[in-house]
């Protein structure tokens, strides 16, 4: 039994309504725990004043530099200066790396239980906005033998600060249709090549990967990392016609018309009468009744997975494929959103080969940010600081007609390299 | 006395497959086509012809070990002993057996955590720590979630919406929540209040001015020592400066407001994606129920689901009807605030005769 709990009138007011409440979880825990029944009272007064009150520091464990995110508290005695709510004075989280596509057995998540009722709060995020196991709720003395027994169940510490960071990659080949590549593989083998860059922090800022195996990138890979992984294809769709005709008995020709012909962005499909199809090497088609077929210039797609989407199966990527990687998503600070950028329109993801020349890439990014980025700077800032060709030209990959929305519309450029650039393009096509 | 000897750490990023469920593990990379025969349930069929059935359930996100354990008994009982999570902290169970998706459904329902989060439903919010556990939160996550979900509890639960709608909520404007169709995001209205006795010894300073996004700090002098000062013409009030430097204090109850955002995209189905764009702001933080946020994102909600064909998502249907027309239908006013003056901001605006009457 745990001592006397602190009046909570407005955190009681979280427990009505359907939801699941994370106050009626907190009350459970602080049923044993003292250290839990402060953390509501803590909170509890956050509410009352609409403040925050932890405040960082240093705690780590030994051998790494970063991976847990200190907390102490500010609540404090005027007069004697003691923490007014002294069992949660501490209150520290580890981020834990977790399985690619946040998969587990159950015997894995009582071992963090039984872990984290121990030495922690008892709380746990499943997951944090970084894509991590937040264990959040932990004493300084007690990071470190919880830290020993979770990575003696194999687990790994995520990253914080200027690092690295934990990847994310979506539930992708494991169980989805419109994977384009081995999602789990690329992002085990990039995070298994940079665990030192993860552990100490030592880069200008954080650098993030996240893995999405098609173009709905559930991952938001292009807003959110510095190198986003999308799978996407080069050759034709795939079509099945008995599910094609399926989706068409259900759906009808108003839905065919509105939802999937109309809403290509770029106009690339086209309902026709059978017989009228192209015969096109680049034109995929599928019938949808007895005298109607889809029809689709894969010339003009751009593999934004709308049509895709709707008749699951019926129409659904190619067989040659890879990934589009874009470099420098990321949030706010400092100049603003930024999306990433188109770096690499096609690379190739088959063979075991093609994965470790994923990883070479991804080692040839975060160098050229560790040596070329300001302080505090993420990459899509450099990027716009030097310019997509000063840094393409520093990682060594090819300009593409791919990378830009448009070309430069204003005048304000050199351009006495013109034939020599001309010339190389000119010598590479020759050679390919 | 001997220091103890400590452990050194075992690096090693671990390969998720025998965390798959087995019916998973055995198609990986193999599957056909999916459909949806009920909200919350996922039906994928694999080129063998093996089908498994996905029942996606609402979490708190931030769990007690005994809500875990709950989830654990439940996945041992009908899942074979695996699950997997979302993005957005969704539970989902893996069934090798159409015929268990019913008790299980029954089993979660029973136990308090809602079946759905699948198809054009409302899922769960994608959010940030706040005052449980951030340094510098502006506002609570886990309760403002709460409250949303409340409301919007049938939204997860039934598949009404024209598409898939994505919510975010953050506790500062640097925005950890993420870009979404519709997000939350304290706003500060008042420039930092600066704690000149602290400065010296707790920030580095021309790091901390190096930070500021508008270039509205400087090192200053005040009573005989080196602190900075904000120009607070300049000032943005955007935070930045408070976590490197948390004697310039940035939170304050009153003139910490929340904001409304709304159009952010992260798949590239038809449109490219977008990001959100500010359409309310100056609402109260109103803990714990936070009603005047819920009933505006509700309104919006609403509209959109009245007004937007299907397959549009927010940003879509918006594309097509207009911004006049946006705030028309949601009753919301459009102010000065709203048009943007950050670097590239004529991008933004309206360069056409295409006007809307």
């Amino acid at each position: 039994m745990a001592k006397q709990p602190h009046a909570t009138p407005l955190l009681d007011q979280l427990e009505t309504g359907p939801w699941p409440s994370f106050v009626t979880g907190l009350k459970r825990l602080a049923k044993d725990k003292d250290y839990v029944v402060d953390l509501l009272g803590h909170l509890e007064h956050s509410y009352k004043t609409r403040k925050g009150y932890w405040k960082g520091g240093t705690v780590g464990v030994f051998g790494y530099g970063g991976g847990v995110i200190p907390r102490f508290t500010e609540i404090k005695d005027e007069k004697t200066g003691e923490p007014v709510f002294k069992d949660a004075a501490e209150f520290h989280t580890i981020r834990i790396m977790p399985p690619a596509g946040w998969h587990y057995d159950t015997d894995t998540l009582r071992k963090f239980c039984d872990i984290w009722e121990k030495y922690g709060s008892g709380l746990i995020a499943l997951h944090g906005q970084t894509g991590d196991i937040m264990l959040q709720g932990c004493t300084t003395e007690n990071v470190q033998p919880a830290w020993d027994q979770i990575n003696e169940m194999g687990f790994d510490m995520g990253g914080a600060g200027p690092a690295v960071r934990t990847g994310m990659s979506c539930v992708g080949a494991a169980r989805c249709e419109q994977s384009c590549y081995d999602e789990a593989k690329a992002h085990q083998m990039i995070i298994n090549r940079f665990l030192d860059d993860i552990h100490r922090p030592a880069l200008p800022y954080k650098f993030k990967f996240k893995f999405s195996g098609c173009g709905n990138d559930c991952m938001n890979s292009i807003q959110r990392s510095d190198m986003a992984i999308i799978g996407t294809w080069r050759d034709n769709m795939s079509t099945d016609e008995a599910l094609a005709k399926k989706w068409f008995a259900k759906h009808g020709l108003n839905e065919l018309i509105n939802d999937v012909v109309s809403m290509c962005p770029t106009r690339a499909i086209q309902l026709k009468d059978s017989k009228d199809v192209r015969k096109d090497a680049h034109v995929s088609a599928v019938a949808v009744n007895d005298s109607q077929s889809l029809e689709i210039d894969n010339k003009d797609c751009v593999r934004c997975m709308h049509c895709i989407n709707v008749m699951t199966g019926a129409l659904g990527p190619g067989k040659d494929k890879g990934a589009t990687i874009l470099v420098g998503g990321h949030s706010h600070l400092k100049i603003g959103a930024t999306m990433g950028t188109v770096v690499v329109p096609f690379f190739d993801l088959k063979k075991d080969e093609d994965y470790e020349n994923l990883v070479e890439l991804a080692g040839t990014m975060v160098d050229f940010f560790a040596e070329n980025a300001l302080e505090h700077e993420r990459i899509g800032e450099t990027i716009e600081r030097i310019g997509l060709v000063n840094f393409l030209e520093g990682v060594g990959l090819d300009v593409d007609a791919n990378m830009v929305n448009n070309p430069r519309m204003n005048p304000y450029v050199r351009t006495d390299g013109w034939d020599e650039e001309v010339a190389k393009i000119n010598a590479k096509k020759a050679a390919a | 006395m001997a220091q103890p000897q400590m452990r050194k750490p075992v690096e090693h990023f671990l390969d998720n497959k025998k965390f798959l469920h087995p019916k998973l593990a055995a198609n990986y990379g193999n599957w056909k086509y999916h459909d949806r025969p009920r909200p919350g349930v996922l039906h994928h069929v694999s080129n063998t012809g093996d089908e498994v059935w996905s029942v996606r359930a609402g979490t708190q996100r931030q769990m007690d070990v005994y809500t875990i354990r709950k989830l654990c008994d439940i996945a041992d009982q009908f899942a074979e002993g695996r699950v997997r999570f979302t993005i957005r902290s969704n539970i989902e169970f893996i069934l090798s057996d159409e015929k268990k998706v019913a008790p299980l459904i029954a089993e979660l329902e029973k136990n308090g955590f809602p079946v759905g989060g699948t198809g054009n439903s409302v899922s769960m919010v994608a959010h940030t720590q706040g005052w449980l556990h951030c340094d510098i939160p502006g506002t609570d996550a886990s309760g403002v979630v709460k409250s949303m979900m409340d409301a919007l509890f049938d939204e997860f639960k039934n598949e009404e919406m024209p598409n898939r709608v994505r919510l975010s909520t953050s506790c500062c404007e640097i925005n950890c929540g993420g870009q979404a169709d519709i997000a939350v995001i304290i706003q500060h209205t008042k420039p930092p209040k600066i704690n000149h006795d602290l400065v010296a010894n707790v920030c580095e300073r021309p790091a901390v001015v190096a930070r500021c996004p508008v270039a509205a700090i400087r090192p200053a002098l005040v009573n005989g020592k080196p602190t900075l000062e904000i120009d607070e013409k300049k000032c943005i009030c955007c935070g930045a400066c408070y976590p490197p430097c948390p004697p310039m204090q940035i939170n304050d109850p009153q003139p910490s407001q929340l904001a409304i955002r709304v159009g952010g995209k992260n798949s590239n189905a038809r449109s490219k994606p977008t990001f959100h764009k500010m359409v309310a702001a100056g609402l109260p933080n109103n803990a714990p129920r936070w009603p005047e946020v819920n009933e505006i994102v509700k309104k919006i909600l609403m509209t959109y689901k009245a007004d937007a064909r299907p397959w549009e998502r927010m940003a879509d249907w918006i594309d097509r009807i207009g911004w006049p027309r946006f705030f028309e239908k949601t009753g919301l006013p459009f102010t000065k605030y709203m048009i943007d003056d950050w670097r590239g901001s004529r991008y933004n605006l309206n360069a056409s005769a295409h006007v809307r009457f």
